[in-house]
């Protein structure tokens, strides 16, 4: 049986752009799935056609057990969006926004009322719920977003890039209404250009690049994929790199990558950072200088550069949006 | 109805933010109360209308005209309304709430049309007090304000229109006043249309503007001493001629409109 999201061979182009290449998901119900990937991926193009505001060119979807394409409006019953912008009316109130989002979902206004003071509550904005929104912090209004496409308590809910944009304590925030609310049963497909997001929130990951899922699983399986953490050292000296390399091969478990004109070595490790402590007391018994040197986890770039073989494209904001259009 | 109530929910959003917002409805009455004062008193007893060069003959003649194209700019707001909720991502929360389809526009349009009504009232006032008099009963006279109401209306769904096909609010603003111009000129808005060129005059006879400024000039009874309507049908049937073209071009829009609503992506 599919999934509570469940997608297969979605294909969009935009002019010259193909923007989605053949995207294949299924999110079992009450599950996180974490779809990463840098801007212009495809990431905001899938949620779209998920969310019936996009038609694809080809495939089909399946959202809440209905036919996204051919059953639109019963699919939008079931779900509640919430994008990167933060899509509120900056010149209604908190509880007027609310209200508003609750009476589109055909609630009797009585029940939007009652059903807005509940929400404002529970995101911490009881304070600020009779003031423009305009007034309000980034943070707040990414609650306040948050809040609207939980009215009606969905049982599928799209977040694309939630904690985009928002400083740590925010993004904390965020974090645990979403682990809240998955917690109570919520199937949740979220977007995100960071792997410590989805490490944290998600049950499985989709990496996609270019249109495409390149990799599904787990956030250990693919960071076993990476070659997990590494070592790496700057010497001070161009003509000690040869004898850091000797000292690291003897604690690495893969080959040593050398950048010369960086004066920079990585080498995959397992041990942590005792090992670290321990490659540091060697290469100072051998009198090698050092500027830097750190034990690095794997990163977006890793998991790109490993399962790609390049390195994310950052493509600039306005790119990755306008391929995403 | 739920695309009635859908519709009368974002009405009311609308409503509150212009509530907000009201610097917006302040300059939205600077224009056409400077353009009564500046024809009246400048251009006031130099025009001839009709068999007439007095200046209250062309007062009274003006301010139906006047009245004609401060509705017709409610495409501008309404355009750069809809342009703004595209650009905030508003449009995309709507597009995926199970609302009716055309709400989102119908409610912006009615919105619009209940700020014309008051922009209409303030600038009658406005007009009474520069000496504009009507000759005709109550009933014409609501019945020509009617008129230019629904003609605002009808524009406003062109607003929608523009307000879904540009990139920034910014530029539905200007989308949404410039072609006006030719538009409200090129009419009998402002002069007797007898007076002009052939080639304009065909043009400004049958441009729906000036169905809808001579239907609530005659409405009014403004029309100056010694008018002889043209022949052109419209001008002959003013009345009829401003409900054909202002329910044609709800029609047209709205259908395209909607449809590039349900299209639309921010």
């Amino acid at each position: 049986m599919p999934g509570a999201i469940y997608a297969e061979g979605l294909v969009k182009t935009f002019g010259d752009v193909r923007a989605l290449d053949g995207v294949d998901l299924d999110v079992p119900e009450g599950t996180v799935l974490g779809l990463l990937g840098p801007n212009g991926a495809g990431k905001t193009t899938t949620v779209r056609c998920l969310t019936t505001l996009l038609n694809p060119d080809s495939g089909s979807a399946v959202v809440a057990g209905m036919d996204v394409l051919k059953n639109p409006d019963a699919v939008r019953r079931s779900i509640g969006l919430s994008g990167q912008f933060a899509a509120v009316d900056e010149y209604l109130t908190g509880r007027e926004n609310l209200q508003m989002v609750g009476q589109l979902y055909q609630m009797r206004a009585k029940e939007a009322k009652a059903r807005a003071v509940e929400l404002l509550e529970q995101f911490d904005l009881t304070d600020a719920a009779d003031r423009p929104t305009k007034t309000y912090s980034g943070g707040m209004r990414r609650r306040l977003d948050l809040a609207a496409a939980l009215v009606v308590s969905p049982p599928v809910m799209f977040m694309d890039e939630p904690t985009t944009g928002l400083d740590p304590r925010n993004r904390q925030l965020l974090w645990d209404v979403i682990k809240r609310l998955v917690s109570g049963g919520t199937t949740l497909l979220l977007t995100t250009q960071y792997l410590e997001e989805a490490d944290h929130l998600a049950h499985d990951i989709a990496v996609v690049d270019h249109g495409r899922v390149i990799a599904t699983g787990t956030s250990d399986q693919l960071k076993a994929r990476t070659g997990g953490e590494r070592v790496e050292v700057v010497v001070h000296q161009r003509e000690d790199i040869q004898s850091a390399s000797e000292v690291l091969r003897g604690f690495g478990k893969g080959e040593t990558t050398v950048e010369d004109h960086m004066r920079k070595l990585t080498v995959p490790v397992a041990g942590g950072a005792k090992l670290l402590a321990e490659v540091i007391r060697e290469l100072d018994t051998r009198g090698i200088e050092i500027d830097d040197i750190g034990l690095r986890r794997p990163t977006l770039d890793d998991v790109f550069l490993s399962l790609t073989g390049h390195v994310a494209e950052t493509k600039d904001e306005e790119n990755g949006k306008e391929a995403v259009k | 109805m739920s695309a009635t109530n859908d519709s009368l929910v974002i009405a009311r959003r609308n409503l509150i933010r212009m509530g907000r917002i009201p610097e917006m409805i302040i300059f939205g009455l600077i224009q056409p109360i400077m353009f009564v004062v500046l024809f009246t008193y400048v251009f006031g007893g130099s025009i001839q209308v009709g068999s007439s060069t007095s200046t209250q003959a062309y007062r009274e003649f003006l301010m139906a005209g006047i009245f004609a194209q401060t509705v017709t700019f409610a495409t501008a707001g309404a355009g750069a309304g809809i342009a703004d909720d595209m650009h905030k991502g508003l449009i995309d929360r709507f597009r995926s709430l199970p609302m009716a389809r055309g709400a989102v526009l119908t409610g912006r349009t009615l919105a619009d049309l209940v700020q014309t009504t008051l922009t209409l009232v303030v600038l009658a006032v406005v007009a009474l007090i520069v000496g504009w008099r009507t000759h005709e009963n109550l009933g014409k006279v609501l019945a020509g304000f009617g008129l230019l109401l629904l003609l605002g209306y009808a524009f406003s769904w062109i607003g929608a229109l523009i307000g879904l096909s540009v990139r920034t609010p910014e530029a539905a603003t200007s989308g949404g006043l410039i072609w006006l111009f030719p538009l409200t000129f090129i009419s009998n808005a402002f002069v007797d249309a007898n007076q002009m060129p052939t080639f304009l005059r065909h043009i400004a006879e049958w441009n729906p503007f000036s169905a809808t400024v001579q239907a609530s000039r005659e409405l009014f009874g403004n029309l100056p001493p010694g008018f002889q309507p043209p022949d052109a049908w419209p001008m002959q049937h003013p009345v009829w001629a401003s409900l054909i073209w202002s329910v044609v071009i709800i029609l047209t829009f709205r259908t395209l409109a909607v449809r590039k609503y349900r299209r639309a992506h921010g």
